[in-house]
């Protein structure tokens, strides 16, 4: 397979960053409540991480070792900014539903741990392919939790009412129980499956820093900033 | 006086910041198996969000309004945040050994925490002036202590227990997770 493709590839399905490695959490969590707020998240992130990952791979002979994940914050800080003023002044309904979440993504474990892992050893092309992939995995999985929590707990899918009449939506899909629930449920299927996912490294060996969590495979005890 | 309380009731327990919020997931699942670790993380937790989002306050009171540098905000919270626990972190092991033995390794791994970034933000957003931002991330920091103490509690019994295959481990710590949020939602009444 092309090994442009191949990165592509790897971030939808391999290395799913939601399903596979279990990263970004938070956001998967809160922003999941319906299957457009997911879309919109999942596109966000993606675009902010495409951009990380070309900038820090362009600059990786200029980046000091000692220095490197303040610099890649600042960076990432940057393109979060860039991606809030825009939402705010084209999507403003997004916005609003979104909320804090969207400055959030800065500590998005995904976007540090791409470079950590990736961008900062590769091409900026490649890089810049496997921003895309993992992109597009995480936005994938968010539209998919979306999907299921709006039509659960409202009956409606993107925002179109599909329920029958006399049926009522069970309204706690849309509340925060409902995504560790659904969360749970979904953990659950792949298990059953047996698919091969970081489930159990989440509930164990996380010590607290999303950015340089394991599960991105970066080393944690060495944190510089 | 009693909005203050107020502040520190709806962060703590109506708006808890993990069950209701969704930030600091990550550590929330990864530390909470032993009760221990919960404690002291908690213990961080609390120490440096509390600090954080006083200095926070003041930055945004006396530099970023002042000077219109209000879309700055995310890049300089999250670095200040960052030297800020360097910092805490440098002084306590000068000053207090026995409580940075206790606090440790936590104390820079809150630095990527997403709950001490949104707290920071959330306090701009609500326009919270600096003695209520101060007990804002107070509260929010004990919200985040009873949730994971809560939970490593939950899980201690968990783990006595045989459960089906493909629920153990992650699954059945969502699910204690779940059942913890529809409680907290019943605060929502208060």
């Amino acid at each position: 397979m092309n090994k442009y493709l191949e990165r592509i590839y790897n971030g939808v399905v391999k290395e799913n960053p939601t399903f596979v490695l279990m990263l970004g959490m938070c956001p998967t969590l809160a922003v999941s409540t319906a299957a457009i707020n997911g879309l919109g998240m999942g596109i966000s992130t993606t675009a902010v991480l495409i951009l990380s990952n070309v900038v820090i791979s362009a600059l990786r002979k200029v980046i000091p070792d000692e220095v490197r994940l303040p610099a890649y914050i600042v960076v990432v800080a940057t393109l979060v900014t860039i991606t809030e003023l825009l939402i705010e002044a084209y999507l403003p309904s997004l916005y609003s539903a979104l909320g804090i979440y969207i400055p959030l993504i800065v500590v998005n474990c995904i976007i540090l741990g791409r470079a950590e892992a990736y961008a900062n050893k590769n091409s900026v092309p490649l890089a810049a392919f496997d921003g895309i992939g993992m992109g597009l995995g995480f936005t994938i999985a968010l539209t998919i939790l979306g999907f299921i929590r709006e039509l659960l707990g409202a009956g409606t899918v993107f925002g179109h009412n599909v329920l029958p009449q006399g049926v009522e939506p069970i309204g706690i899909f849309i509340n925060a129980p409902g995504a560790f629930l659904v969360l749970a449920i979904m953990i659950m299927v792949l298990n059953a499956f047996g698919i091969k996912n970081n489930s159990d490294k989440l509930v164990s060996s996380c010590d607290g820093c999303c950015a340089t969590c394991q599960r991105a495979a970066a080393g944690c005890g060495k944190e510089e900033n | 006086m009693t909005s203050l309380i107020m502040i520190i009731v709806s962060c703590a327990l109506i708006n808890n910041v993990v069950l209701n919020q969704f930030l600091g997931i990550c550590s929330f699942l990864g530390v909470s198996q032993q009760m221990k670790a919960s404690a002291s993380l908690g213990g961080a937790v609390i120490f440096v969000l509390t600090i954080a989002s006083a200095v926070a306050s003041l930055l945004y009171d006396f530099v970023l309004k002042p000077f219109d540098l209000d879309y700055m905000k995310t890049i300089v919270f999250i670095l200040v945040i960052a030297a800020l626990v360097q910092i805490v972190e440098m002084f306590l092991k000068k000053t207090s050994p026995g409580l940075y033995r206790a606090l440790g390794i936590y104390l820079p791994l809150i630095t990527t925490n997403c709950a001490v970034l949104g707290v920071a933000l959330t306090n701009v957003q609500d326009e919270y002036n600096f003695i209520e931002s101060v007990f804002a991330g107070l509260g929010t920091a004990i919200g985040y202590t009873i949730a994971i103490v809560l939970l490593a509690g939950i899980r201690a019994r968990v783990d006595e227990e045989a459960i089906p295959r493909p629920l153990r481990g992650a699954p059945v710590v969502l699910l204690a997770a779940a059942l913890m949020s529809i409680a907290f939602m019943g605060f929502g009444g208060l």
